[in-house]
């Protein structure tokens, strides 16, 4: 198996309920798989199984040929999964370059250096730069992350996803509360990491998942209905009955 | 440069010239009132490290005033009267070495323990583990027990003698500006950011890869240590020990200390350890009833300065 | 081993475990429902202490005494509540400690200026003050079986509070989800007055309680706050089950430890090694066993449900 990730009957419950229902997925290395459902459906639970932010009750999660699924999620970050939160989760009281920085330093390997002063590493500074570049955020880079906007934020999430090095990014709905502007700045920002990087997607944003994905995966109740590329999803009944048509 | 850079300067030219000065004049007592409030600067320093720029709020940092304390009055008391050969000396390089070696053993030991919970649980096991280290010393009648013990010869150092006012003075003080750029350091480093990125936001650190329970322990540690060295200092000034020294009410006077000044600065600490001696100072010359007032300023200061001395001195503009 | 000595130290280490329960379950319950951090219960305990000694020798009876002050000092913990308390809930924990650090001091230089220096003792009405025979051979004082009795009463009412009552309700589903509790249309104001003062009552009842055994002393305050923070990190910050049996625990830990625990020792160790690290380990032995339970349970035994 080539895939970058294979996830194989994956499943969670809480209490009675259960979120993720006999999952199993594999995610090809350079491709952007979206996953959509309606809401409970059990998307974020199952990022948060990827992430290692929850432990599945059974099922195996492989990630390039490694068994990640008892791995705590800092260990798993280190093997390159990042994630991004849907509410937005960053360091408010740094300055946004020191939030993607800290980015950089953890693709580095361990922080334990005492002496020289982070923030007049070059190569550290310059990279961290370079990222908030790519997301249009170069001018807001010594801000205080608390004074930017939510749009801005989400930019910022995904420098600190390029900046963490990761092969594999993990969006927690990355369109969530933008305005139409916002969320097209948004899709191109995502766009232009096609192909460079492999992201799963979660995102109720229909137009943007058609845009940008190159598989789709249907997910209701903790259970998949569907997977495939956009147009057969697009035309698949099952999708449209739980789904498409509920809208 | 910027405000507070001066009067991190300032503060700290004044403590060095004012209490030569002092002693010249013939008023030797505000040496000593200088003495203490240096010794408890470092431990302010120490703790700062933790509750300012780590985020947590031990509430049992005393402990290792005492431990320091003692690692110097044990090793005195059984060169004199006999007893374990092994730590008997009068040597200063061996009572610092003891001092922070078993500050840095008892942080990790608590720390492995305290690191796990969070929040309140945190604040709540730091007290009781301090707690528990003064309960100790209260239990070993063979060093006074509750009563405490005198120190009856102070650490012998090479080259300057800590029974001369002045020189103990310089000691305390230049350990305060060490304490100050190794601490200023360690957060401006790469180890200090993840530090501080762990104090906002553990989530996000630990998506990054960070294993911040890691790097909270290393900072716990390095500062029980810093802590453990001032209480040797201490023990040294005083010539007299006893648990009351680490108690949890003194917990609770560093961490004020840290609060008044300002949190997670480089003065804060220093700040708040000067305007809290002063204040016990002249307040306790004027009534025995000194806590009275000294509590509702406590509160006040709580409710109303939010930011600390520092938050005061560096205004709104300046960033 | 002697058992009639094993017997009566069990009964003191329900009876402090019971006291050290009236105070931790104002704690818990104050910190369940309001998320606030009261370092100053301990003062509440001991300012309970003096107004109870003082009102004894004004009436001249120790239980009418107690009647009498438990409203007092439900007032008190109201009027903290109102003036101290209420300005803090909105701020972090570490706001929460120093903020109530600072009332400590108040507290206790109060009580000085009121009370003077030294301690307070409390004479017992003359039926409570003697000794009753349980069986054969062994006698424990009556005032401790009282104690027990009362410790075991406000347990069973506190138990009825929170599982049959709106309040318990309130409290069983942690609601510092201030949301919530509006939508269940109560004054939150008043609600919040309502649970201080009563902490403030278990808390200064737990106080008067003692009094007589011990003496009404400014310290007291600061010994039992330390203690009964052991006692609700092992139960389950919040929990009032946890709280119970966290406390019953540590009491008996804690008197068996002191009185037997040398004995224990003396079976692996020589006597002399015993008798010198048998004092010291007892005096460390909640803390051990608190190391030892959070070691495993970071959350403690009864960790109250996710908010």
């Amino acid at each position: 198996m080539s895939a970058l990730l294979n996830i194989s009957n994956l499943c969670k419950s809480f209490g009675g309920v259960t979120a993720t229902d006999n999952v199993s997925l594999a995610v090809e290395p350079g491709e952007l798989h979206a996953i959509i459902g309606p809401n409970g459906a059990g998307k974020t639970t199952l990022i948060s199984q990827l992430s290692g932010a929850l432990s599945p009750d059974s099922g195996s999660i492989i990630f390039k040929g490694t068994d990640i699924t008892n791995r705590p999620a800092h260990a798993r970050a280190r093997l390159g999964i990042t994630r991004s939160f849907q509410i937005t989760s960053l360091v408010m009281d740094m300055s946004v370059l020191d939030n993607v920085a800290l980015a950089v330093q953890a693709r580095q390997g361990h922080s334990f250096r005492f002496l020289r002063p982070a923030r007049s590493i070059r190569p550290l500074r310059d990279e961290a730069l370079e990222m908030l570049d790519r997301v249009g955020l170069k001018a807001r880079a010594d801000d205080p992350t608390a004074a930017l906007s939510h749009g801005e934020h989400r930019q910022m999430e995904i420098a600190i996803a390029l900046a963490s090095g990761a092969d594999l990014m993990l969006l927690d709905e990355p369109m969530a509360g933008l305005g139409p502007q916002e969320s097209t700045a948004m899709i191109e920002i995502l766009k232009a990491l096609k192909g460079e990087r492999t992201i799963l997607l979660i995102e109720h944003d229909m137009d943007a998942v058609f845009a940008l994905a190159d598989r789709i995966t249907v997910l209701v109740y903790g259970r998949i209905i569907a997977t495939g590329a956009p147009d057969e999803i697009r035309g698949n009944n099952d999708v449209r009955h739980a789904y498409l048509g509920e809208e | 440069m910027k405000r507070t850079t001066w009067v991190t300067v300032f503060v700290m030219l004044a403590l060095a010239i004012l209490p030569p000065v002092f002693l010249w004049t013939g008023n030797a007592f505000y040496v000593d009132l200088a003495t203490r409030l240096v010794i408890l600067a470092i431990a302010a320093v120490s703790l700062n490290l933790i509750l300012g720029f780590g985020g947590m709020v031990s509430f049992g940092h005393a402990a290792y005033i005492g431990i320091g304390a003692y690692a110097v009055g044990i090793p005195v008391y059984y060169e004199t009267y006999g007893g374990i050969d092994a730590l008997a000396s009068y040597g200063g390089a061996f009572h610092i070495l003891l001092a922070v070696g078993v500050s840095a053993l008892f942080a990790l030991l608590t720390g492995v323990i305290c690191l796990r919970t969070k929040g309140v649980y945190f604040i709540m096991i730091t007290m009781a583990f301090g707690q528990m280290i003064y309960y100790l010393f209260i239990s070993m009648e063979e060093f006074g027990g509750d009563d405490g013990l005198v120190i009856d010869i102070r650490s012998e150092l090479p080259l300057v003698s800590l029974d001369n006012p002045l020189q103990l003075y310089a000691i305390a003080y230049i350990a305060l500006v060490i304490a100050m750029l190794m601490v200023r350091t360690i957060v401006n480093s790469r180890f200090g950011m993840v530090l501080q990125g762990a104090r906002g936001n553990d989530e996000r650190l630990v998506t990054l890869g960070y294993n911040t329970y890691l790097y909270r322990l290393t900072a716990y540690v390095i500062s029980g240590a810093m802590c453990g060295f001032a209480g040797a200092l201490l023990g040294n000034f005083t010539t007299f020990i006893s648990p009351d020294m680490m108690g949890w009410s003194r917990s609770g006077e560093l961490m004020f200390m840290v609060i008044l000044g300002g949190s997670a600065t480089t003065l804060g600490p220093v700040l708040g350890s000067a305007v809290f001696i002063l204040m016990e100072e002249v307040l306790s010359s004027i009534t025995i009833y000194w806590h009275l007032p000294f509590g509702l300023m406590l509160m006040g200061i709580v409710l109303f300065v939010r930011g600390g001395l520092m938050g005061l001195i560096k205004g709104k503009g300046d960033k | 081993m002697d058992y009639t000595l094993l017997f009566i130290q069990t009964l003191n280490g329900v009876q402090l475990g019971l006291l050290l329960f009236l105070v931790a379950s104002g704690l818990t319950l104050v910190f369940g429902i309001l998320d606030f951090v009261n370092l100053a219960h301990g003062s509440i305990y001991m300012v309970g202490a003096f107004i109870c000694a003082s009102l004894t020798f004004i009436t001249g009876n120790f239980l009418i005494a107690v009647l009498i002050s438990l409203p007092i000092i439900g007032l008190v913990g109201y009027l903290i509540e109102r003036l101290v308390a209420r300005t803090l809930y909105s701020r972090n924990h570490l706001d929460h400690v120093l903020g109530t650090f600072g009332l400590i001091l108040v507290l206790d230089t109060s009580v000085h200026l009121i009370w003077g220096p030294a301690g307070f003792a409390v004479p017992l009405p003359e039926w409570l003050d003697g000794r009753v025979e349980l069986f054969e051979g062994v006698v424990v004082p009556t005032f401790r079986l009282l104690i027990i009795g009362v410790g075991l009463a406000v347990a069973a009412g506190l138990y009825w509070l929170v599982n049959f009552t709106k309040l318990g309700m309130l409290i069983r589903a942690g609601a510092s989800n201030r949301t919530m509790v509006s939508a269940l249309g109560i004054d939150i104001s008043t609600l919040f007055a309502l649970v201080f003062a009563l902490g403030a009552m278990l808390a200064g009842l737990a106080g008067m309680l003692i009094s007589p055994i011990t003496e009404a002393s400014i310290s007291m305050g600061g010994e039992i706050i330390i203690t009964a923070f052991v006692v609700i990190i092992v139960g389950g910050i919040g929990s009032m089950k946890g709280a119970f049996v966290a406390a019953i625990v540590i009491g008996l830990i804690d008197t068996l430890g002191r009185s037997f625990l040398d004995d224990l020792f003396k079976l692996f160790m020589s006597p002399q090694a015993a008798e010198t690290s048998a004092p010291a380990v007892s005096a460390m032995l909640i803390y051990i066993i608190m190391a030892v339970i959070l070691a495993f349970r970071p959350q403690g035994l009864f960790p109250p449900r996710v908010r």
